[in-house]
């Protein structure tokens, strides 16, 4: 069995909805709503949902980089929430972020070396010779010359930069690294080279990952285990094989038959829902999926269901699931 | 067979910038026919939106220019249309739905305003009569609640019911020819699903000439009979949409199909595309897609292929001889 680095425990996020001249809050945004798992180390966890389903809220309250209103992040033995501003600094040398935005994400004023350095500096690692050194190491590393160390952000083609940006989080020694739709904003072909070079990474490195991401077929190809979320909460979570193969709740099974397959003769029937993903502020009674639903009973508008265990060792949150 | 109702041959279109002319759209030629649905696929840069722009008169003026070739609608050549000329066509018999549902609707006007303007534009009706098409329409694209979302303005809707709204306005004047130009990229899976259902059904209702230009394999395989792979401004593989999944001729499209990881079964290692795409004017000599492939000879980096076959064509060496 392998070890526990990071345990989540019904993390919450909850934005006010302020108004009038006394600030009063009228009603709270749910955008994350008890959101509990674990990962163990060496593993991808892959996180999958539509927009809105608080996936990314998510990835970011575990570097708290958005503070979450209630819940635990235990990541080592410690409850990171707890941490000082300064201690906080520490932990992050270990959880770093890939984001999703190559363009964004790399300020064009700096040249790439310096982009990979920064964390190095902030985390008082090394000298000025051992950092550069580490530099030309981080970028031959990720598939990129260490000449490419002069250069600045706008030179690099999208996949580039997205492996300047894996660099950059590899330059600290991560144990967990999140990676919030890295390949989204790639080209099929560059994708595949970013999905590879993250599992050789991984191998190479013993890093473990968190792996955010709408695209169904990506989070399967890396994750070992994945969850899927729904409107703030986790509906379903397994090993990817079973999650993939026998998809148990209902709002997976229409994730999984939307996506369309890259095969003209593999028409199976889609599952089309009805309907938008309701607002977080008003979500539904009991379980959030029942109004989009195809097989909703009574006691789904009434009842909560929770994420409980079945025998093949998958949770899931349906009331009609056995 | 029906006759094909567009029919593009050897255009070209480039951009004049600063370091001169970029060739966007590289001298090519395919048609579509009456009730058809062709993709059109490939990566960013590949020209593909260009392509769509040159057809609908909708190049950035002045850098952007057809310099070559033919855009024949229904017989007429429409490349060089007087911009008053292009008005009359555009909207009424082709028209265009764009990728960010978010940004393509005016936000200070009401999905009503949106939505009459064009029935206005191109049809003598009484406001009442206006009206009442826009709401056969917003229930055309499935939307509820027609007729209160007509006063309603485009941040109350959702990113799906903007892109059905979209789809509505382009639908309005029953175009022969609808270019949708990534239209659910922006969207979430299940949204994606019902946009493309929607489409499907639009196709066989009215018989509109559906090109849709993507870069998802996924969607092409499920949605089109007809498949155009485009690559640095060219076509370089065309055929039914089954022959170029299951036996692709050119190795970029090979390529392609091969990178993306599958739903249903694990791989180790994908398959990737070694390099990246080139930048338009880059490649001087030879076969674009040379310096990226795994079948390259000699022969690749001296001469340019020509698009060969019969019904499913490839613009590569490896298979002129079967030509």
């Amino acid at each position: 069995m392998s070890e526990l680095l990071l345990d989540v425990a019904n993390l919450k996020k909850y934005y006010p909805i302020k108004q009038g001249v006394f600030n009063k809050t009228k009603e709270t945004v749910r955008a994350v709503d008890g959101v509990s798992f674990k990962v163990n180390k060496g593993e991808t966890l892959g996180i999958v949902g539509e927009s809105g389903c608080g996936k990314s809220t998510t990835g970011r309250m575990i570097m708290r980089l958005i503070e979450p209103t209630d819940g635990k992040v235990i990541f080592e033995g410690q409850d990171i929430l707890n941490l000082s501003k300064h201690e906080m600094r520490k932990v992050r040398k270990d959880i770093q972020m890939i984001f999703q935005d190559p363009f964004a994400s790399l300020n064009p004023r700096q040249t790439v070396g310096q982009i990979i350095e920064e964390p190095m500096i902030v985390h008082k690692m090394g000298d000025r010779k051992k950092r550069q050194a580490r530099v030309q190491e981080l970028l031959e590393l990720v598939g990129l010359s260490a000449y490419h160390a002069k250069r600045y952000p706008h030179q690099f083609s999208g996949g580039q930069r997205q492996r300047i940006g894996i660099a950059r989080a590899l330059a600290v020694e991560p144990k967990l690294i999140i990676a919030d739709e890295p390949v989204s904003a790639l080209d099929v072909s560059v994708q595949s080279q970013v999905l590879n070079l993250l599992q050789d990474l991984q191998k190479k490195l013993n890093l473990t990952y968190i792996f955010i991401a709408h695209d169904l077929s990506v989070v399967r190809h890396i994750s070992n285990r994945v969850g899927v979320m729904y409107l703030g909460k986790m509906v379903e979570l397994a090993d990817s094989e079973t999650l993939y193969r026998e998809p148990k709740h209902p709002y997976t099974q229409a994730l999984l038959s939307a996506v369309p397959i890259p095969d003209p003769e593999n028409k199976t029937k889609r599952i089309i829902l009805s309907g938008d993903v309701p607002s977080p502020a008003h979500p539904p009674s009991g379980c959030p999926f029942h109004d989009r639903c195809p097989v909703a009973k009574a006691i789904c508008s009434e009842e909560i269901p929770h994420l409980r265990e079945l025998a093949d060792g998958r949770l899931v949150s349906c009331h009609l699931v056995d | 067979m029906s006759d094909s109702i567009l029919e593009v041959s050897n255009l070209r279109t480039s951009f004049f910038t600063d370091d001169g002319e970029v060739p966007a759209v590289d001298g090519i030629s395919f048609s579509i026919k009456e009730g058809e649905i062709l993709g059109v696929v490939g990566e960013s840069g590949c020209g593909k939106s260009v392509t769509s722009l040159s057809i609908m008169g909708l190049l950035p003026h002045p850098q952007g220019k057809i310099v070559g070739g033919q855009i024949m609608y229904e017989g007429k050549d429409i490349s060089h249309l007087k911009e008053a000329e292009m008005r009359k066509l555009r909207g009424n018999d082709l028209a265009m739905i764009f990728q960010e549902p978010m940004t393509s609707l005016n936000p200070v006007f009401t999905i009503g305003e949106q939505l009459t303007e064009a029935i206005r534009l191109h049809n003598h009706m009484s406001k009442q009569e206006q009206n009442n098409r826009a709401v056969e329409l917003l229930k055309l694209v499935g939307l509820p609640r027609a007729t209160e979302l007509l006063k309603e303005y485009p941040h109350e809707l959702s990113g799906g019911m903007r892109q059905r709204v979209m789809i509505a306005i382009a639908m309005s004047c029953n175009p022969k020819v609808l270019i949708a130009d990534e239209p659910t990229t922006a969207l979430d899976v299940t949204i994606q699903a019902q946009i493309l259902d929607l489409m499907l059904k639009l196709n066989q209702e009215t018989h509109t000439a559906i090109m849709l230009i993507t870069h998802d394999l996924g969607v092409v395989a499920q949605v089109c009979k007809r498949v155009v792979v485009m690559y640095g401004g060219k076509i370089v593989e065309e055929g039914d949409v089954k022959d170029i999944f299951n036996h692709p001729k050119h190795p970029y499209t090979e390529g392609l199909i091969k990178s993306i990881p599958d739903l249903y079964s694990k791989k180790d290692k994908l398959y990737s595309i070694k390099g990246s795409v080139p930048k338009p004017g880059s490649i001087k000599k030879g076969c674009l897609f040379a310096p990226r492939c795994d079948y390259v000879m000699d022969k690749c980096k001296e001469q340019v292929p020509e698009l060969l076959g019969s019904g499913h064509k490839s613009r590569c060496f490896l298979h002129q001889d079967e030509a």
